[in-house]
């Protein structure tokens, strides 16, 4: 087969699957069914990013997104309690307002991009190969010269993130017995033992005990 | 044969559903949240398609850098969602209205 035929097909394929996968995202009733749905709209997305040759970027997007974000997501989807019909409420309502929305802002986009245009505009040559490196290399090379300095930023951003989400997560539970580390090294021993002096033992008492008067 | 196009009109079609999304599900925070991940979506596959079309690897390092931003923004976003949710017992949008706004 032609191959860029085959790939024409398979453009399309994975194109209908990520349109599929993204109207079930926003229309199934179980969230968790949901963040399934944008599992696989991300994957089919990664295999299109494959089809024209960003493959870094494209197993990036597995790595990150269906790796770390969604299962995140589904970690605290199922984690919340969530009263899934009272969710629903309004959904018809807002349909036909959001479904004319769409398609205005779909009908505008086309027609800034102008369909007829559509077959003027062909891929070229890869530009890694061309430059004779991997997909890899090329972004790497980019990314640790020129953008070297949002790239740092970057990371800086995310370590914000982790400690942001922490802290806003963290709470100290009012039941709950925690040691304090500085009160148990600065206490005295004077404060929490009484050293008494007493005799080794109690000399006898001779006097007897006075009878035990018997109550009625 | 591929065209720049192809993933250009794919890209709108995504970002439409997007917005359609945040529409539809006005109640539930946690799909507000799933389509503002797919609009960014959307909008990678343009700078991926640009990057190739064109030739320039600032595109695709433009990506990385939105993948970078959009982690934190999901982390943050859920912590967000998990206090609300500890302290209202709701993620309803109608019920959290004690700003007054």
């Amino acid at each position: 087969m032609n191959p860029q035929l085959f790939q024409l097909i398979c453009f399309y394929a994975f194109g209908f699957v990520t349109v599929a996968a993204a109207l079930s995202v926003i229309t199934l009733k179980n969230t968790v069914h949901a963040v399934l749905a944008l599992v696989l709209t991300f994957f089919s997305a990664a295999c299109l990013w494959m089809l024209i040759d960003a493959e870094f970027l494209a197993l990036a997007l597995i790595v990150v997104y269906v790796g770390a974000v969604m299962v995140l997501f589904l970690f605290v989807v199922m984690m919340l309690d969530i009263d899934q019909e009272k969710m629903r409420e309004g959904f018809v309502k807002f349909l036909p307002v959001g479904l004319i929305v769409a398609a205005a802002m779909l009908v505008e986009m086309l027609g800034l991009i102008g369909v007829r245009a559509m077959h003027a505009q062909a891929m070229g040559a890869n530009p890694a190969t061309a430059a004779g490196l991997s997909n890899t290399a090329w972004l790497g090379q980019a990314l640790y010269t020129k953008f070297l300095l949002p790239f740092e930023i970057a990371a800086l951003i995310l370590t914000v993130g982790v400690v942001a989400a922490v802290a806003l997560t963290l709470r100290t539970r009012g039941d709950a017995r925690y040691e304090s580390a500085s009160q148990q090294v600065k206490v005295n021993p004077r404060d929490r033992v009484r050293i008494v002096k007493m005799a080794a033992e109690r000399p006898v008492d001779e006097t007897p005990a006075p009878p035990q008067e018997s109550t009625p | 044969m591929i065209t720049l196009s192809h993933y250009i009109v794919l890209g709108a079609v995504l970002f439409c559903i997007a917005v359609a999304g945040l529409f539809i599900n006005r109640k539930n925070v946690i799909v507000l949240l799933m389509s503002i991940e797919l609009m960014l979506l959307a909008v990678n596959m343009n700078f991926v398609a640009f990057s190739r079309f064109l030739g320039d690897v600032s595109g695709q390092v433009f990506v990385f850098f939105i993948l970078t931003v959009a982690a934190a923004e999901a982390a943050i976003g859920l912590a967000v969602l998990v206090l609300l949710f500890r302290n209202r017992s709701t993620i309803n949008i109608a019920d959290i209205d004690s700003m007054k706004g």
